[in-house]
Parts: C-alpha cells; structure tokens; sequence
C-alpha cells in the first residue's frame, strides 16, 4: 500500500527557499507591458441615493479610463449565493466605501489626485449600523426584514424541561466583535480583457474557481474564455476567499474598457476599510443543567451581523450554528440562529466561519453553568464531553473514538492547571498583578457542511511526466499553510516515491480542474484525499501497463512513467469526491451528519491583569488537540501557533472602531494586532487518531485554533478578577469599566 | 540638486552593487527598489512604518524603506532580502526560517529575514527578550511568530 | 502612496548655513525633514499638507551626544538608537532610554530623531514627558542666531510651538539631575512594542531628609500637549509620601490632565491610569526608583 516515508516528517516546504530569498512573486511584483493602475472610487456616504458625480477640475480626464455600472458587459453582481451584491453601485449605495466607478491610468500617483478630484454625491437614507437595530428594524435596510438567512436546530425537546425539579437554569449573553484579517499582502489582482481573447486575471486569492464564476457572470462569457491564475499568496484567513472576486472583476472591467492589463492593489486603508471581516455577533444562552452537572437543555439564540449584503453570511451563519451546542452530550438542544444585514461593508469569511463566535459564548456558559452548579469548570465539562455513540445537536451519531477527557488531562498536565489554579486565587486577594488560569473545551467539523461536499463534486488531477515527475492539479491553493508541501508528501507516499519528484502545480482555471475552494479546513482532508486517490491511479495505471512491479525505486518508477508516456502520449488521472458510505444530511431540518470528521482540543490560557492599567496579558497558553494524522509536525503546529495568535488578538487587542458604518481606526497603526512582544509561549501538542477518510488518517486543522483562545482567555480573567466579562476584544478600557464601575476622577 | 524641483540623480550602493538611478527626491525607497531597480523581495504591508515587510539595512541599520525617501539613500549602503545569501548559498537565518517552518505566506518574510540578520549583528547571542524586541516591528499573522523564534534560535547555533 | 509626489519638493542644502539661509529667505516656505518617520505616513496617506521640504538628515552640527558645563547635550538628530547607545544618558537619564525603547520598533528607532519628536509637537509622543521632567531646554537656531527655550513653555497648543518659521531645533540640553534622584517612567501603549501611547508618565524626585524634595512630573497623551503638572507637583513638594498625600495629589493630576476620548483609548481610562500610575510612582518611593 502506500508508504509514509513523508508524511508525519517535516520535509522541507516546496516554496520555502523562494520566500526566504525574496523570489516568490506576489502580484504586486509583477508587471505587464502596457499596463495601467486602477482604483476605485467609492461610497462616501453608509446609505442613500446616488445624485450625481462630478469629476473635478485639473485631471487631464481624456487619458484615464472610466468605468461605471452601465459599462458592465453581464450582470451587475457578484456571484455566489443570494447575487445581491452590485461591481458597482449604479443609482443606490448600502454601506460605505461602496464601489461606484473605477478610474485607471498609467501613472499611478496621478491616479490617486483624479481619485480625490471625484466627488460622489449621495442623498442620505437613515441606515442601521448595529445588530440590535437591525434585528428590531429601525429601519428595513434589505429585504422585508433584515434577515438574510435563519436556522433551527432541534434536538430532543427544550422546552419541556425548564420547570422540572431539580434543574439549575443558568443564562446568559455574549458578544464578539468584528475582526479584520489583516493578511499582510493587501488584496490585489492583474487583469488582461477582449472580447476575441477573453479575460485573464492573475492575483492574491484562496478560491480560483469562485472568481472564475463570479467573472463569467460579469462578462457574460464562456467558461473557458475566463482564466483565472492564483499568484503567490501573502496570507488569506477568510479574508481571499470570496472579496477577490469584485476586484478581480474591477481590473477586468477597467482592462475590458481600455484594452490595457490593469493591476489594482488596495493599499493597507483601503483594504481595512473596504474589505471583509469578522462577522459580529450575539448569542443568548439558555442552559438547564441537574444539580450533579448533567446537561438537560440548551437553548441557543446565536444571531451574526453580515453587514450591507449576504455574501457568505449564510454559511457562516450555519457553521456557527451548527458548532454552537460544541462536544457536548445534551439530550435536548434548540439553535435558531439570523444573519441579518446592517449599512457596513459586508462581513465575511474569517478562519473559524462563525464558530469562533458561537463556541466563544458556548464555552463562557459553561463556566458560568459550572459555578452555578457549584461544580468546577473542568469537571462540568467532563460530566457532559460527548463519547461515541452519542449525538451532537444535529443529531450526528459519533463514531469515532473521542477522549475529550484525555486531552484534557494532557491539557492540564501541561500547564499545572490544577495547581494554579488553587495557588492563583489564594495569591491574588490584594495582589495588583492577578493571575488567572482558564480553559475551553471544542471541536470543530472540517470540509463543507452537510452535503456541501456532495454538491462541490471536488476533481483533483494527477500527471506523470515523461521525466517521471509528479505533477498535482488541483485549484486548492498554497495561501501559507503548505498546500503544496502537503499535498507533495501525500502523493509522494500514495506513489512510493521521493517527496522531491512531485511538484503541486500553481492553480490555473486553464490547467487545473475545480478541486473546491481552500476553505473550511477542507484542503487537507478532502482534497488530500483526492490527491492520494488520484496518485495510486497513477500507479494502478502503470501496473496495468506492466512498466510497474510492487516494489520499485524512484528512479524505476520514473522510467515507467517515461514508458508509458513514450507509448500512449500522456498519463493524467482524475478523481472526484464521493461522499462516504453512510453520510446522511437533511438540508431541510438541518439534521444529520454535519462534517465527515471533527478535530478535537482543549485549549488552556493563563493571564495577568495588571490593575493599574487593566491590561489582561496572556502569559502562556497551551493548546492540546487531536487531529487525525499530523501530515507534517511543523506546519502543523504553525497553523495552531497562528490560530492562537489570531485568537488572542481577537480576544484582547482587535477593536474595530465604527463610526457611522466606517471603520474609523483603519491603519495598522491603531488597529491593533499582537506583535511578537505580546504573544506567550504557545505549547502545541497533538493526539494522533488517523480518520480513514482523511489521507494519511489527517483531519482538517485549519480553523480550529481560532476557535479556542477568546473563551479560554476571557474564563482565565474572570478566575484572575471574579469579574463575567462577556465580550471581546476584552479592551482595558473595558476591563477597568468593569473592575472600577465607580467614576473617578474625569 | 537642492533646487531641482523634479527628479533627482542618486549614487548608492545596493546589494553590494553601486548604481544610480533617477527619482523623485520624496519616492519611497521601497518604490525605487520595486520598481526602478526590480527588486521585488521587499514588500510592502502597511506604507506606514507598521508592519515591517519593507525593512532592509541601509549602513548596516534596520529601517523601513517606507519611510525613507530617495533624496535621504544619496551615499547609502542598502542590503535588500536579495542580497542577504552568498549566491546560492542561503544565510544561517535564511536556512534556518525554512527548516523551522518560520516563512508560512512569506510575505512578512524578507522582512522578517533582515530583522533577523540586524539582530544577530547586534547581538549574536541574544535571549528570548532580545529575540521578541528586535522582531517586534515586524508583523507576521501567520505563525504567531513561534516558528520564527526557532529560526532565529537556531540561525545563531550555526 | 496617496501623495502626488510631483506637487511636493525636497531638496537637500549641503550646509547647516545653507539650511538657515533656505528658512530665513522664506520663513515658513519650507520645512526640515529628518527620519521622515511621521512626514512620510502623512505623505503615503496623501494628508501631508505642506509641500517643500529640506533634508537635515546629513548635518552634523545637529548630532551627537555630549557634556560641557555640567550639561548634556543631546544633538537633533540623535535618534532612539543614539540615545540607547549612550552611556552618559543612561547614566544621568535613564528615563530617556526607556522611552526610546519604547518608541516604535527597532527601524523606526534608527530613524526617528529626538529633535524630531520634539517638533512633530504630538501630545502622544513618547520621550517629550522625560525632557520635561528631565527640565530640557531646546536650543534653537536661524540664520540671525541661536537661542534656548525652556522645554516647558515650548509647546503652546496642539501641534503649536513657539519656533519661528526662520529656527530649526538644534538640539537639547539637560541638567544633570541631583545624585540620588527618583526616576520613574511607563508608558501605556496600545500593546508592548510598536504601540502608540494612551497615557505615558516620567516623573523625577530629591528626597529632602525624609520629605519630598522637587519633583518633576510630566505626562503623555492626556492633554493637547505633553504636559508638565506643576500643581501636582506643588502637592507633593516638601510633604511625606502618605496615604493622604497620595489622595491629593491623585486628585490634583486628575484636576491638572484634560485627557479626550479617542480612537486609542478613552478620557476615562487616561485619567484612571494616569492617577494609577502617579500611585505606583509615589508609592515606590519608598523602595529604589528606577
């Protein structure tokens, strides 16, 4: 069968020695002849009706090109789900910072002076800019009431169980923040357009294949007039999955008018302000719970705030709701769930898709359940950890051996849980620095929701080359994780072969086939999959053939390759996901089995809280998860690493601040993410449990650390200060509010 | 040259190669690098002193070619992440970034590279405190910077 | 980049006296420009409002770390890494290296300039609070002389200074503080590195026997300029550090301070941080200073 001499090791990254040099070519390195720059020139106002435009006086007009919606070739929307979302505003704007024309020229410092020279005039339309305000529809700012999409989760029957004897009823209510992404490679596309040759974009993107849609939409082309490149990819998070398509439809539509390739990369203002983020949310809890700790009943209401139009927000919203009830074993658990839309740019994909929201309020309740109780917070959790044979809230029976209690005890282990924690509280009383320690306990589903995976069809490609190289087709892209690298290992030991034989193509709609997005934590597991079914084609084949025996070198599997390839002119092998025997899944009542496999951790945080100037500071954290296989150990633990510290930057540092449906603090300067002085040691630790249907055993990994540290470290502050503290960002501000509630002072 | 309103002629010496090249006297270096003299390792991530992806040495010191105009590298030492290896041989830090899993997206990287090699000039021993403060100009979401601790660890054990 | 860079002028005078001349032949036409460390963001952001600059970067006069007449003199130009490096500041101000520490990250501290900060004029800044309390004075120069400006009656309003359009800081001079001098300085800053401040305190006291001698405060980023407190300051002089004390005086600085509500903090928070950390200057006085 196939080896593993690669995977489980840390072979080098297929791209390391070019980012390490400066080699790697990111979109805004590269030039095209002839090329101009575009810019877009949006909404100054966050709702109303467009007036007017007027171009301003001393810009030499006749050179730039100008593009409006009525110069849009197809449709006048990005598509993805609900296609409510315009390229370009024509007569109405919903949020500021909207696009309304585009501009391009070749001088690009002159580009900026025509940007300022265009006045937009908008008559202003009362808008809604919080959650709450949309959800009591102070005004109906999209469709006939603010919703873009609900959900009900029913397991069991909440409601007949709130006035039983002996149930404890604990609520409660929580709030997350919005969070920008803030890869450091801005957003940034290049753009070649004609009628006879069609479109080609190159750019910074997660998902090829969306922008392939999105554009053949715009242009009202075939599909194979569109070509989409993904260039090298400075970071995504979420934040490249579905954005890259309006600007990639902005260069196209501004190279279509000009007939000149047009490079548009945001600088770092404008991709804070008018790019996706974090969807902000509200989640209401209701818990019933037996005196000795046994969850009864849990009646969620999570609601998200999706901002101006629905992009994705449906299915953030449903990965939320569906993580919100986390491992636990409750026989009777509700989930309604609403996003709803609000006059802000539209919030949208961010590693952990709702669920850092969800499990954030789930994993407070629980320490607040757990006092009720007078249980403590690990025991509680312990009593309720879901084993197999028993259901999640969607009613998923669990089949696979899951000891959330032995990640727990590891957890524990690790960080002398036990023992701080008795030690904290006794020191604390008068100390001016408290120390707390605190934990969160929860899993996460990698691939699509429900049937989402039946529906993508993913295909990856495999071909040998006359060289006896591997090549990997596939879209899924290298964004930081290690796409290529993991997907090199995986095919490598599918084949048998040295890890330096196989090389992972770079996604090009008109080389590679539509292996899904690279989202969801799917890459890996999913794709993976693909990718190794794909390789040992590639082996069957050459057996067939009779060029290959059952043991063989690289090198003899290389002169089977060049035979074969020598005799029939090519040897390429495609798979296409299937859905595994005995999945089931009901769109409708969103029951069944949510995810073909789910990563497990506990994740443990200690802080101090300086009361002086009420800086919660995370001062180690340990993070203990089972993921399946780990492919490769060191990129493993960097997207735990990263994750964490995405977290604890959402947790206690990530404050975007609104002004009237503008984000007003959006420079790096004052909005504000961990630096490598802020950040504790960050202790990884795998268990391994290889899952059959991932290659090599592995799970997804992606999201699950974002989902961990906000619960963990707010539930440490709470042992640090006593104090419920039930937002984040968790700002000192906000915490001395709550430690000091008395004015002093000013 | 200080009443010429318009660009500029400027002699420096870059990657240990002297050139000259035309600007205009406020162009960020980081433009002149990217785009005049195609060294495109630099990267910009913020146009504002934030972030780092920029940085290169210029006379042996760290600073973030952002923030510096071309009037201001007249004479200057410039090193860029292109300059850092000996041909095809990689430096220690360059090496160890990638055997440590510290260049993820790569972006902040070059940066990241140079702070490194400033550091280990400086310091070629530094401790964990000296590590956090001599990288803490240099922005990563990736890797939480753990993997690039290793590497800097690891680069000063060579 | 939001500038248009063609609509902006920066020339590069060889000589101090060229300098002055370009400043005395068109007082307030143009302006100095030294590690572009804030000049540049306001460039990129396209808000540089003025358009015509000179470089001072290269003038040595305005360099350099020295001592005569029992005065340090800190030139202009020194940057953060400059004043880091030097042993005569650590020795005698050593509230000055911990605010070049704490300014920015290491490539914006071998850029950025004292003579700089000073003229930037932003209430935020992080070594102005130390100048102050250190009793700076800021030596000025123009093509008709050289005069010296207390540090204190420098700043006049936000982003205002009493620099003529004709002077260029030259450089500051500090009197050595007295032998055994409490030195106390923290800034609160948005995180631990790289951060802009929401409050930041220096103070400085003698101890007279065991009552207060002379104490110096000086805050950062709660008022429109950085702030000397010469009414707290009055509290404390010539009293015992005391649980009453401590109380009034905490309420004089809150008196004293006009802190605002703003992107990085609130008015509430400066002002409860401010007397927090006027609590823990006051408070290790009993124990070592820095």
């Amino acid at each position: 069968m196939t080896s593993d001499k690669n995977i489980g090791r840390p072979v080098p990254r297929k791209e390391g020695r070019a980012k390490v040099t400066g080699a790697a070519a990111y979109v805004d390195d590269l030039r095209l002849p002839d090329m101009l720059y575009g810019v877009t020139v949006r909404s100054p106002a966050p709702r109303g009706r467009i007036t007017g435009v007027t171009f301003g006086e001393g810009i030499p007009w006749d050179e730039f090109t100008v593009v409006a919606a009525r110069d849009i070739p197809g449709a006048n929307y990005v598509a993805l789900i609900l296609n409510d979302q315009p390229y370009l505003a024509e007569t109405f704007v919903n949020h500021a910072e909207e696009p309304v024309l585009l501009l391009a020229h070749p001088d690009k410092y002159l580009l900026e002076e025509a940007r300022r020279a265009v006045r937009i005039e908008v008559e202003p339309v009362p808008g809604v800019f919080r959650l709450e305000d949309s959800l009591a529809r102070t005004e109906v700012v999209w469709g006939e009431d603010n919703v873009f999409k609900t959900f009900l989760v029913e397991k069991g029957n909440v409601d007949g169980v709130w006035d039983s004897a002996g149930v404890v009823v604990v609520e409660g209510e929580y709030t997350t923040g919005a969070q920008e992404q803030l890869y450091i490679e801005t957003n940034g596309v290049i753009a070649e357009a004609s009628a006879a040759t069609g479109v080609v974009v190159r750019g910074s993107m997660q998902c090829p294949y969306y922008v392939h849609k999105a554009l053949v939409k715009l242009f009202d082309l075939p599909e194979d007039k569109i070509r989409v490149i993904q260039t090298e990819t400075g970071g995504g998070f979420g934040g490249k999955e579905e954005y890259p398509s309006l600007l990639a439809g902005h260069a196209a539509l501004l190279a279509w008018k000009s007939g000149r390739p047009v490079k548009m990369v945001y600088d770092r203002a404008e991709d804070m302000l008018a790019t996706t983020k974090r969807h902000p949310s509200r989640t209401r809890h209701r818990t019933a719970v037996t005196r000795d700790g046994r969850l009864v009943a849990m009646d969620i209401d999570f609601v998200v705030d999706g901002g101006a139009y629905a992009t994705l927000s449906s299915v953030v919203l449903s990965r939320g709701t569906i993580h919100a009830a986390g491992p636990y074993h409750c026989p009777n658990v509700r989930i309604r769930s609403r996003a709803v839309a609000t006059n802000v740019p539209p919030h949208g994909a961010f590693r952990g898709f709702g669920a850092p929201q969800s499990i954030f309020a789930l994993e407070r309740q629980l320490d607040r359940v757990a006092a009720a109780v007078g249980l403590e917070p690990d025991e509680l959790r312990r009593r309720n950890f879901i084993k197999k044979g028993e259901t999640t809230a969607t009613g998923q029976v669990i089949r696979e051996d899951v000891d959330l209690g032995a990640l727990l005890d590891r957890a524990f282990e690790l960080t002398d849980y036990h023992a701080k924690r008795e030690r904290f509280a006794r020191e604390n009383a008068g100390a001016r620095t408290k120390r707390g320690i605190g934990f969160a306990s929860f899993m996460h589903g990698a691939g699509f929701t429900g049937s989402g995976e039946k529906y993508l069809q993913s295909i990856v490609g495999c071909e040998a080359t006359a060289e006896g190289r591997i090549k990997v087709l596939a879209a899924s892209t290298e964004i930081g994780q290690g796409t290529k690298t993991v997907f090199a290992q995986i095919a490598s030991d599918a084949l048998g072969i040295d890890y330096e034989t196989v090389e992972v193509v770079q996604p090009d709609t008109a080389d590679v086939p539509n292996s899904g997005p690279t989202v969801a934590s799917r890459t890996c597991m999913i794709v993976g999959k693909l990718v190794e079914s794909a390789a040992l084609q590639i082996r069957e084949t050459l057996k067939g053939a009779g060029l290959l025996g059952d043991a063989y070198t690289t090198e003899e599997f290389a002169r089977a390759c060049a035979a074969y390839v020598e005799r029939h002119g090519a040897l390429k092998t495609f798979t296409q996901y299937t859905q595994p025997e005995g999945v089931e899944w009901d769109d409708e009542r969103y029951r069944g089995d949510a995810y073909g496999a789910y990563a497990w951790a506990v994740y443990v945080a200690e802080v101090s809280v300086d009361t002086l100037t009420y800086e919660a500071r995370v001062e180690d954290f340990v993070a203990v998860q089972e993921v399946g296989r780990v492919i490769h150990p060191v990129l493993a633990a960097g997207q735990i690493e990263g994750g964490v510290a995405q977290g604890i930057g959402w947790a206690l540092y990530e404050n975007v601040v609104w002004r009237d449906g503008r984000m007003a603090n959006g420079q790096m300067t004052n909005y504000i993410m961990p630096t490598s002085a802020d950040l504790p040691p960050i202790r990884v630790h795998f268990f391994e449990n290889p899952y059959e249907g991932g290659p090599g055993g592995a799970k997804g990994i992606g999201e699950l650390p974002m989902d961990g540290p906000a619960p963990a470290i707010l539930n440490a502050v709470e042992h640090a200060t006593g104090l419920r503290l039930d937002h984040v960002p968790l700002t000192p501000e906000a915490l001395m509010d709550a430690l000091e509630p008395e004015a002093v002072g000013a | 040259m200080t009443d010429a309103p318009g660009r500029i002629s400027v002699s420096c010496t870059v990657n240990g190669e002297a050139l000259t090249f035309d600007a205009h006297p406020f162009a960020r270096m980081l433009d002149v690098l990217r785009e005049s003299l195609r060294l495109t390792g630099t990267k910009e991530g913020c146009g504002e002193g934030e972030c780092g992806a920029c940085s290169v040495l210029i006379d042996g010191e760290l600073v973030n070619s952002c923030l510096v105009p071309a009037a201001q590298a007249e004479g200057a030492r410039i090193l860029t992440v292109e300059g850092v290896a000996d041909d095809e041989r990689l430096h220690a830090v360059q090496q160890a970034m990638i055997d440590c899993g510290g260049a993820q997206c790569g972006i902040c990287t070059p940066g990241m590279v140079l702070a490194a090699v400033s550091l280990l000039e400086r310091t070629p021993r530094p401790t964990d405190a000296d590590i956090r403060e001599g990288l803490a100009g240099n922005l990563c979401r990736c890797t939480g910077y753990m993997k690039i601790f290793d590497a800097v660890v690891r680069a000063c054990e060579r | 980049m939001r500038a248009y860079l063609p609509s902006y002028e920066l020339v590069v005078p060889r000589t101090l006296d060229e300098a002055l001349a370009l400043l005395r032949d068109g007082p307030g036409v143009w302006r100095p420009f030294a590690g572009g460390t804030d000049l540049m963001v306001l460039l990129e952001a396209g808000k540089l409002e003025h358009r015509k600059f000179f470089s001072i970067r290269h003038l040595s006069e305005l360099r350099g770390v020295g001592e005569s007449d029992g005065r340090v003199r800190i030139g202009a130009l020194t940057t953060y890494t400059g004043v880091r490096r030097s042993d005569l500041l650590a020795r005698h101000f050593p509230l000055l290296g911990l605010a070049a520490r704490e300014t920015g990250g290491i490539a914006i501290q071998n850029r950025g300039t004292v003579g700089g900060n000073i003229a930037n004029a932003s209430p935020a800044a992080d070594t102005p609070p130390a100048l102050l309390v250190y009793g700076a004075e800021v030596e000025l120069v123009s093509a008709s002389g050289a005069r010296r400006v207390p540090y204190s009656e420098f700043h006049t309003g936000y982003k205002r200074t009493v620099m003529r359009a004709d002077e260029l800081i030259a450089a500051v001079h500090l009197p050595r503080p007295g032998e055994g001098a409490r030195h106390y300085y923290r800034k609160v800053g948005t995180r631990r590195a790289q951060a802009i401040s929401k409050v930041c305190f220096a103070a400085l006291a003698e101890a007279v026997g065991d009552a207060l001698g002379e104490v110096r405060i000086a805050l950062g980023s709660v008022a429109p300029v950085v702030l000397r407190c010469p009414r707290t300051e009055a509290v404390l002089k010539g009293r015992r550090v005391d649980g009453e004390l401590l109380r009034a005086a905490s309420e004089e600085l809150a008196r004293e301070i006009t802190p605002i509500d703003d992107l990085r903090s609130t008015a509430r928070y400066r002002t409860r941080v401010a007397r927090n950390l006027l609590g823990e200057f006051l408070s290790g006085l009993s124990g070592r200073g820095v």
